[in-house]
């Protein structure tokens, strides 16, 4: 199996990994370290099927969507984290009550 | 030479299974420090990775956004989290049993492997060499000014996508800023080793950050990566206790932040509006352009990934 | 193969198994101070050879000067986090190993 597919594969099992790690984890830091792994996986997926070509340099497209990606994933896990810092300060708790409608 | 194929191909499983190691490790390690901290090795693994398959530019991306700022985020939020939390939400702070785990997690396994098997029945199904867009951009190489090709994709190109980048950049600080009202990071006094650290590192920094961005055209590089640098760079100021003056985060930092997507936004409606299509640079002024973009949009970008490392707005509460 | 070649690959096994070496190191010792000790002296030396083995085969003297500055600056960084991280653990009363 030549490198890129060889990575693609381990792509697809961090985009697993995360997925199943974010349904199954209670704690939100948890849920968003799972949704960064997922992340990472998609690129690597990306990238990795973009180096298939016989030219001397690899597919530069997939470089610079994975670049963007990169920095989008910072973004919303910056801004997540936040979201997490301010539900902690009003609600005294980090993971998702199951009980809805009496919060709010 | 059969053994260097064969060496090169344990290298690849040997960083492919440690990905994966990593990513089971940072995913259910039972406490939360060890799981950052694994997370941290795990974008620095992916980096290697990243050189492994040619992609020199993603690799610096990786390494100073991926693994050193979202690490750096992950643990300043640790760090505050144990004074927020009531006594009560402790107590069901184990943070890996919720109820009807067990249900849930073979459910959650079982149609989780349907998606494992039927994805990679399809990736292996793809032809085994296929030439992407690789050639079309080395046709056009020269007409876009620059001849690094990710930095002529990501500027000219789709300069489209990294203008929207930026701006969804902005709107993440915009949205954690309207959240307001954060406990500031303690402020302890730095020892004078982290002083010197700080006081040595930081000019150096800002220096590979210009020399990142001046090298962008034409090697790995470019705007990003040099505004990663620059947010670091300010990061380690600010973990050694230096805060920007009052003036200056008043309108001054709100001009350099707003100055990166503004330029783009501008540039997008000169280009749109004097014939041509939007974001389309004539081949004479491209390279120019593009420095020009890359220049506004580093110093913004490490703006933006300081003040949303810092977290709480400044000036917070003097009637802004 | 080059004399020059010979000399660089000794070089980059000699700095890996300083790196080997290092990590043993981290997994066998007792405590946060003496792995802290064993990591940053083998890692700087490691870095060392294997800069050394690269400059070797380096292009031109200005590749050899920006290897040795990146040696220089993992030297500093490695000195000063491992001063910070063993003063930290002294400041939360992790206790030193003994005998």
């Amino acid at each position: 199996m030549s490198p890129p597919f060889l990575y693609a594969l381990v792509g697809i099992g961090l985009f697993c990994l995360g997925f199943h790690a974010l349904i199954v984890h209670a704690h939100l830091l948890r849920k968003i370290l799972a949704i960064n792994v997922m992340g990472s996986g998609v690129f690597l997926n990306l990238v990795a099927l973009g180096d298939r070509g016989t030219a001397a340099t690899p597919d530069p497209v997939t470089h610079a969507m994975v670049i963007t990606g990169i920095v989008v994933a910072v973004s919303v896990t910056a801004f997540a984290l936040m979201l997490l810092l301010q539900m902690a300060a009003e609600t005294g708790h980090t993971e998702l009550t199951g009980e809805g409608s009496e919060q709010r | 030479m059969e053994t260097l194929a064969l060496l090169q191909w344990v290298l690849d499983a040997l960083i492919g299974s440690g990905l994966l190691w990593l990513a089971w490790r940072a995913l259910a390690s039972p406490q939360l420090l060890r799981a950052v901290v694994w997370f941290v090795v795990f974008g620095l693994v992916m980096a290697l990775a990243w050189v492994r398959l040619d992609a020199p530019d993603v690799a610096l991306a990786e390494v100073a956004i991926g693994a050193g700022l979202t690490g750096a985020l992950l643990l300043a939020t640790l760090v505050r989290l144990p004074a927020l939390e009531t006594a009560q939400g402790e107590a069901r702070q184990s943070g890996m049993r919720s109820p009807g785990t067990g249900i849930l997690r073979y459910l959650s396994v079982a149609l989780l492997s349907l998606v494992a098997v039927g994805l990679v029945y399809s990736v292996l199904s793809f032809p085994a060499i296929s030439e992407g867009l690789a050639p079309e951009v080395g046709a056009n190489l020269e007409a876009s000014g620059v001849s690094n090709p990710v930095t002529a994709v990501l500027l000219n190109f789709r300069a489209y996508d990294t203008l929207l980048e930026v701006h969804v950049l902005l709107l993440a600080l915009l949205g954690a800023w309207s959240l307001g009202g954060l406990p500031a990071p303690p402020a302890t006094a730095p020892g004078p080793v982290l002083d010197t650290l700080a006081r040595l590192l930081a000019p150096l920094l800002i220096l590979v950050a210009a020399y990142l961005l001046w090298i962008g055209a034409r090697a790995p590089g470019g705007a990003f990566q040099a505004g990663a640098v620059l947010g670091a760079a300010s990061v380690l100021l600010l973990l050694a206790g230096w805060r920007p003056h009052p003036a200056f985060t008043r309108l001054p930092l709100r001009l350099v932040l707003v100055a990166g997507p503004g330029l783009f936004l501008l540039i997008a409606l000169v280009t749109g509006l004097t014939g041509g299509s939007l974001l389309e640079f004539s081949p004479v002024r491209a390279g120019m352009l593009i420095f020009l973009l890359e220049a506004v949009a580093t110093l913004s970008i490490g703006a933006t990934l300081a003040a949303l490392f810092f977290g709480e707005r400044p000036n917070h509460g003097e009637g802004q | 193969m080059h004399l020059s070649d010979y000399l660089a690959s000794a070089l980059l096994i000699l700095g890996t198994l300083f790196f080997l070496a290092g990590a043993v190191g981290l997994l066998r010792f007792p405590d946060v101070y003496t792995r802290l000790h064993a990591l940053t002296k083998t890692d700087n030396v490691g870095l060392c050879l294997i800069v050394a083995g690269l400059a070797v085969q380096a292009e031109s003297w200005f590749v050899v000067g920006k290897l040795v500055l990146i040696w220089l600056l993992v030297l500093l960084a490695a000195a000063s986090v491992a001063h910070l991280i063993a003063r930290g653990a002294m400041q939360r009363g992790i206790k030193m190993w003994k005998r």
